[in-house]
C-alpha cells in the first residue's frame, strides 16, 4: 500500500513538470493548428540554457529558469519566422514535419557544443523527508512548486490579460477573432513565444530533477504528447490534468512492468485515448 | 572501392523501397508515417527470427511483409478517422515502442546484443563477392517490381480514390467511397512494403540490433520522398538514391574539418540532413520530379 502511495506522490511530482512543456505544445496547437515535434529539442535547449546560467554564470535556480524561458522563447520565435511560418499554407502536416527537421538541427547543435556527457545542476544536497514510510525530496518539492507557480501564471495570463484573451479567442474561432480586430499574426507569434518558452522552462525543471544530455528532451517527447492528447490537444487545463495522470500512470505501472518500458505507458495511453475518446478529457472534436 | 559502390547501391535500393512505402501513403493519401523505422524494424526482426528458426528465407521475407502490414493496421486503426496529426503522433510513438521491445525482450530479439548469423541466401554458393552482386540484383529486381505495381496502383481506380481522399476526404466520402477502408488498406500496403525492406536489410546484413533502427532513418526517407517528388513513385526512387549519395558524401566531412571530434562530425552530418530537409521544403516542395496531375476528362455534351 505504501508503494502505491509513494508511486502516486512521485507521479504527481513528475507529472507537474511534464505539464509545462505539454501546455506549451497544446497552446501552439490551439492557435496555430500544428503539432510541434521540435518540442523535445526545445526542452533540451531550455535545460542547457538554464544549466549554463546556473553553473557557468553562477545564477541561482529561479533566475536561471526565467532565463531559460526567455532564451527558448526567442529561439522559438526565430525558428517560427525562419523555418515554419512560410510553410503554413502547405498544411499543418508539412509544418509538423518541418518541425522534426528543426528538432534534429537543434539537438545536434547541442551535441556539437556540449557532447553526449551527462551534466547536473549546481544544487545543494538535501536529505529526503520521510513521513509515514513515504519519502519526498525537498528538491523535488521545490521544482514542483515552481511548476505550480508557472501554471498559475499561465492561467492568470490567459484569463486576465488582453493577449491571453485574444489567444483564447483565436483558438476558439479565428475568423470571429479577426472580425473583432485581433491581428492573427501577432497573436500567433505571442503564442509561439509563450509555448516554446514554457517548453524551455519545462525542460529546465526536468533537468533540475535529474541530469541532462542532448537527448533528454527527445526522450520526454512521448509522455509530453501523451499528456496533451489525454487532456485533449488544444486544451491547456487538459494538458495539466493529462500530465498529472500520465505521471501517476507511469509510476504505478513501474510497480508491475520493468522501468525500461516507462515511455510505452505514454504510447498506450495515446492509443487508448484515440480509440475511445479522441477528444481527450477536455478537448474539442478531433475528427 | 567496387564493393563499396555495390554496398551503397544495395542500401539505396532498400531505402528506395522505404521511399515507395512512404510515397504510397503520403503522396497517395496525404497520411504521414513517422514510424517508418519501426515498421522497417518489425520486418527485419520478423524475417530474421523466422529464418533463424529454420523457415526458408523467401517464406520468411514474405511473412515479414504480412507481419509489417498487420502491425500497420494494428497501430493505425484507432487514428485513421482522425486528423492527420494524430496519426503522426501515434506512428512516432510506435517506432519508439518497437525499439523498446527490441532492446528489452531478450528471449525474442536478443536485446541490445542483436541477432547475429541471419541466413544470407546463396552466400555459401556464391562467395562474398558474388553474393554482394547477386543481392544487389535481387534488391533492384524487387524494387522494380514494387515500383511497377505501385505505378499500376497509382493509375488504377484505387489510386484515384486515394488521391481524391488526399485532396478532400469529405468529398470522396460523398462520392460514395469508403475513405476509412481505403486509407487503412493503403497504410497496410505501405507498412508491408516497409516490412519487406526490413527483411531484405536483415538478410543482407546478417546481423541486426536495435541500433540499426534509429528514428533518424525515418527522416532520411522523408527527405528522399520530398526531394524526389511527393506523389510520384519515380520521384521516391530517385530521392532514395540522392539521399544515399548525400549521406555517403557527408561521410567524408571529417576529412575536410580535421579539428572536430568524431561526435562533432556525426552531429554536423545530422544537422546537414535536417538543414537539407528544411531547404527542400522551402525551395522546392514539389521535388525534382513533380507530381503530374492528369487533366479531368472533358464532360460529354
Amino acid at each position: 500500500m505504501t508503494d502505491i502511495f509513494q508511486a502516486v506522490i512521485n507521479g504527481v511530482l513528475t507529472g507537474a513538470l511534464i505539464a509545462i512543456p505539454a501546455m506549451g505544445l497544446t497552446a501552439i496547437f490551439a492557435v496555430l493548428r500544428y503539432v510541434n515535434f521540435a518540442i523535445g529539442s526545445l526542452a533540451t535547449t531550455g535545460a542547457f540554457a538554464a544549466w549554463m546560467l546556473n553553473t557557468h554564470a553562477g545564477w541561482p535556480v529561479l533566475p536561471s529558469m526565467a532565463g531559460a524561458f526567455v532564451l527558448v522563447a526567442a529561439a522559438g520565435l526565430a525558428i517560427e519566422q525562419a523555418a515554419l511560418s512560410r510553410l503554413r499554407p502547405s498544411g499543418a502536416l508539412t509544418v509538423a514535419i518541418a518541425s522534426i527537421a528543426v528538432g534534429i538541427i537543434l539537438e545536434n547543435m547541442l551535441r556539437f557544443g556540449f557532447g553526449n556527457d551527462l551534466r547536473a545542476f549546481d544544487l545543494p544536497l538535501m536529505r529526503d523527508w520521510r513521513f509515514w514510510g513515504l519519502r519526498v525530496g525537498p528538491q523535488q518539492l521545490q521544482t514542483a512548486g515552481i511548476a505550480l507557480a508557472i501554471m498559475a501564471a499561465v492561467f492568470a495570463f490567459l484569463r486576465f490579460t488582453r493577449y491571453g484573451k485574444a489567444m483564447r479567442a483565436v483558438a476558439d474561432n479565428p475568423d470571429l477573432a479577426r472580425l473583432f480586430g485581433m491581428e492573427p499574426r501577432r497573436i500567433a507569434m505571442a503564442t509561439v513565444a509563450l509555448g516554446t518558452g514554457l517548453t524551455g522552462v519545462g525542460g529546465a525543471l526536468l533537468g533540475l530533477d535529474s541530469a541532462i544530455d542532448p537527448m533528454s528532451g527527445s526522450r520526454l517527447l512521448l509522455p509530453i504528447f501523451a499528456a496533451a492528447v489525454l487532456g485533449g490537444l488544444g486544451s491547456i487545463p487538459g494538458a495539466v490534468a493529462g500530465a498529472i495522470l500520465i505521471g501517476i500512470g507511469e509510476e504505478l505501472s513501474l510497480l508491475v512492468i520493468p522501468a525500461t518500458y516507462r515511455s510505452a505507458v505514454g504510447f498506450l495511453t495515446i492509443l487508448l485515448v484515440l480509440s475511445f475518446r479522441p477528444g481527450g478529457l477536455f478537448g474539442e472534436r478531433a475528427a | 572501392m567496387l564493393s563499396y559502390v555495390i554496398f551503397s547501391l544495395t542500401t539505396a535500393g532498400i531505402y528506395g523501397l522505404l521511399a515507395l512505402s512512404l510515397n504510397l501513403i503520403w503522396g497517395g493519401a496525404g497520411m504521414v508515417n513517422l514510424g517508418l523505422a519501426g515498421f522497417f524494424a518489425v520486418g527485419a526482426y520478423a524475417s530474421a527470427i523466422l529464418s533463424l528458426a529454420g523457415v526458408p528465407v523467401p517464406l520468411a521475407i514474405l511473412a515479414a511483409c504480412v507481419v509489417g502490414a498487420a502491425t500497420g493496421i494494428g497501430a493505425t486503426w484507432a487514428t485513421v478517422r482522425l486528423r492527420g496529426d494524430y496519426l503522426a503522433i501515434v506512428t512516432l510513438g510506435f517506432a519508439e515502442v518497437v525499439r523498446l521491445v527490441a532492446m528489452n525482450e531478450r528471449w525474442l530479439t536478443n536485446g541490445t546484443d542483436g541477432l547475429p548469423g541471419i541466413p544470407a541466401p546463396l552466400k555459401s554458393v556464391l562467395g562474398p563477392q558474388g553474393f554482394a552482386v547477386f543481392y544487389l540484383c535481387l534488391v533492384l529486381a524487387i524494387l522494380g517490381a514494387v515500383f511497377f505495381l505501385l505505378r499500376r496502383l497509382d493509375l488504377s481506380p484505387f489510386g484515384r480514390v486515394l488521391k481524391a481522399i488526399r485532396e478532400d476526404q469529405d468529398l470522396a466520402g460523398f462520392a460514395g467511397k469508403n475513405a476509412m477502408r481505403v486509407k487503412l488498406i493503403a497504410f497496410a500496403c505501405s507498412a508491408g512494403i516497409a516490412g519487406l525492406a526490413g527483411a531484405l536489410y536483415a538478410h543482407y546484413q546478417s546481423y541486426i540490433s536495435p541500433d540499426h533502427f534509429q528514428p533518424l532513418l525515418t527522416i532520411y526517407i522523408f527527405l528522399a520522398v520530398t526531394s524526389g517528388g511527393v506523389g510520384r513513385p519515380a520521384g521516391a526512387f530517385l530521392g532514395a538514391f540522392l539521399v544515399i549519395l548525400f549521406l555517403e558524401g557527408t561521410r567524408f566531412l571529417g576529412h575536410l574539418l580535421p579539428g572536430l571530434s568524431s561526435g562533432q562530425v556525426a552531429a554536423s552530418r545530422e544537422m546537414l540532413v535536417g538543414l537539407a530537409f528544411l531547404l527542400v521544403l522551402h525551395l522546392r516542395p514539389q521535388g525534382i520530379l513533380p507530381e503530374r496531375i492528369r487533366p479531368a476528362p472533358r464532360s460529354q455534351p
